[in-house]
């Protein structure tokens, strides 16, 4: 995997003095969706921070396309085609859709998306594109935070528990347009805890449990038990 | 008819109150940085005019083209250097650094300049008036006062709700954390906020300058102008923090009518009433 387009070797990250991630390598293919699954608190949304440049590794290199991107600033990490949808979606509350998806598109990286673009992914944005972002339901904020992301024409797109907290017929509804989302070659990173929606997009499957990888291989390859076993830690 | 008079002159003098609150809600608002500074900064620029006036010959109002830039550069400058090193979850060290820096400027100021009260010359434009019928007439310049506070607070929420820039200083407010990962530099944005904020300043400073006398020590209670026009407009409203400046200069105007001696302190009883009947303000923002 010399074309690796993102490739972490040994990264240690600590929080103060707490370490939360250990010798962590791994590497995301171009065009490959991974998924990194692990019960709460073993280093996942820490590791997409590390890798979105919102934490410094202490130790270890971070490599982007080639280029060590490891200890720089977030704006800069999404200027090289990293892009995070973060965990809880954290949209800016007093701004509208249409004006977080623009501040997500500020950058005006080449690519495939634009606020049409996004609109005919997320129909449902588009009438609500004056809305104040706040107003919207879980789901449609979720499609918003996820719009934000692509404005930045990311090749490597963090989804840090696109789920979390919403219904599952919405759930489904959002994981149905990810083909979609990553169109045209985008490389997807997907934290979530629930494991076979996890299994069943991805490519590749990390399972870290107190901040190590345990288990890694393809997703077709791994069995119920095997993740059982790496998830648990029994 | 005296007290029409009264209050329309109060109105004029809140557009100052509202150049004053402005610059200082504007950084509140987009960096959770109380400047303790400002009203010294205000008599920064009122003291920068004095230089440029005097060195070119200039009338006040023209030697804004000169002071704005100036103070808008040493607004990204102090930012850049010195308070982004200062914010953090902890509100405490902007406050105390800001402390610092107005007690420096205090001093800075009467060291060059001593302690002697100065004032710009604006010429035959202090003394115009505006015939306005039944024994009223407004001041020229208040006028002028009022209108550019009011053209600056449209000028303000147009950027703020219509520009790009507005859009990253309220994304930046809202959550520094997933700006930075939108791809903002905070540090620029706050430097770039800071910058604009002391434009505001340097206008305020030169009307502060041409309407009345001014000394290195002028600035606290200019901030408390500032901060009482901001409170009593609410939070985050541009236009409320103009509708502040109008109700504190109003009621400074009733009390000097009643006693000569009552001018500020109306206006501190004004504030206190918002604060006891509706801490929020009048016009917060509704979110």
């Amino acid at each position: 995997m010399s074309e690796a387009l993102l490739r972490a070797e040994h990264l240690d990250v600590f929080y103060g003095d707490f370490q939360a991630l250990t010798d962590i390598s791994l590497e995301i293919g171009r065009g490959e969706i991974v998924a990194v699954i692990g019960a709460n608190g073993a280093g996942k949304s820490t590791l997409l921070k590390t890798i979105a440049g919102l934490i410094a590794p202490r130790r270890g290199t971070l490599r982007f396309g080639g280029r060590p991107v490891g200890g720089l600033p977030a704006n800069e990490v999404v200027r090289r085609g990293i892009a995070l949808v973060p965990e809880g979606r954290r949209l800016f509350s007093s701004l509208s859709v249409e004006e977080n998806l623009l501040i997500g598109g500020q950058l005006e990286r080449e690519g495939h998306w634009s606020l049409e673009r996004v609109y005919e992914l997320f129909p449902v944005l588009e009438e609500r594109r004056e809305a104040p972002s706040p107003s919207l339901s879980g789901g449609q904020q979720q499609m918003v935070a996820i719009g934000r992301a692509l404005m930045s024409n990311p090749k490597l797109l963090l989804c840090d528990e696109i789920s979390l907290g919403l219904a599952p017929i919405v759930i489904r509804d959002i994981y149905a347009s990810l083909p979609a989302v990553l169109e045209g070659g985008t490389s997807a990173v997907i934290v979530e805890q629930d494991i076979a929606q996890a299994l069943k997009v991805s490519c590749r499957v990390y399972c870290l449990q107190e901040g190590r990888v345990v288990l890694a291989g393809a997703a077709g390859t791994l069995t119920r038990e095997a993740v059982a076993a790496a998830y648990f830690g029994v | 008819m005296d007290w029409v008079n009264i209050i329309l002159q109060g109105v004029l003098i809140g557009g100052l109150y509202a150049m004053f609150a402005a610059g200082l809600s504007l950084i509140f608002g987009v960096m959770r940085l109380v400047n303790i500074a400002h009203g010294d900064l205000i008599v920064l620029a009122a003291y920068l005019a004095l230089v440029v006036t005097d060195a070119f010959g200039l009338n006040p109002l023209a030697s804004l083209i000169i002071v704005v830039p100036l103070m808008a550069i040493i607004g990204y400058a102090l930012q850049r250097l010195v308070l982004n090193r200062t914010l953090g979850a902890d509100l405490l060290p902007p406050l105390l650094v800001t402390f610092g820096l107005s007690i420096i400027i205090q001093n800075a100021l009467l060291e060059i300049f001593t302690a002697d009260s100065r004032k710009l010359q604006a010429g035959s434009i202090e003394i115009d008036s505006i015939q306005l019928g039944h024994g009223l007439a407004i001041g020229t310049l208040p006028l002028i006062q009022f209108i550019v506070a009011v053209a600056l607070i449209a000028g303000l929420q147009v950027l703020f709700y219509r520009t790009a820039f507005g859009r990253a200083l309220r994304a930046t407010s809202d959550d520094p954390e997933i700006a930075r990962v939108v791809g903002t530099d905070n540090r620029h944005v706050f430097a770039l906020a800071m910058a604009l904020s002391l434009a505001v300043v340097a206008i305020a400073g030169v009307f502060l300058a041409v309407r009345a006398n001014f000394d290195p020590a002028s600035g606290p209670a200019r901030l408390i102008f500032g901060f009482e026009a901001v409170i009593i407009g609410g939070l985050g409203s541009l236009w409320g923090t103009l509708a502040g400046g109008v109700i504190l200069g109003v009621a400074q105007a009733i009390g000097a009518q009643i006693n000569p001696g009552w001018q500020v302190l109306a206006g501190h009883i004004a504030f206190l009433a918002v604060l006891a009947l509706r801490p929020e303000g009048l016009f917060p923002k509704v979110q």
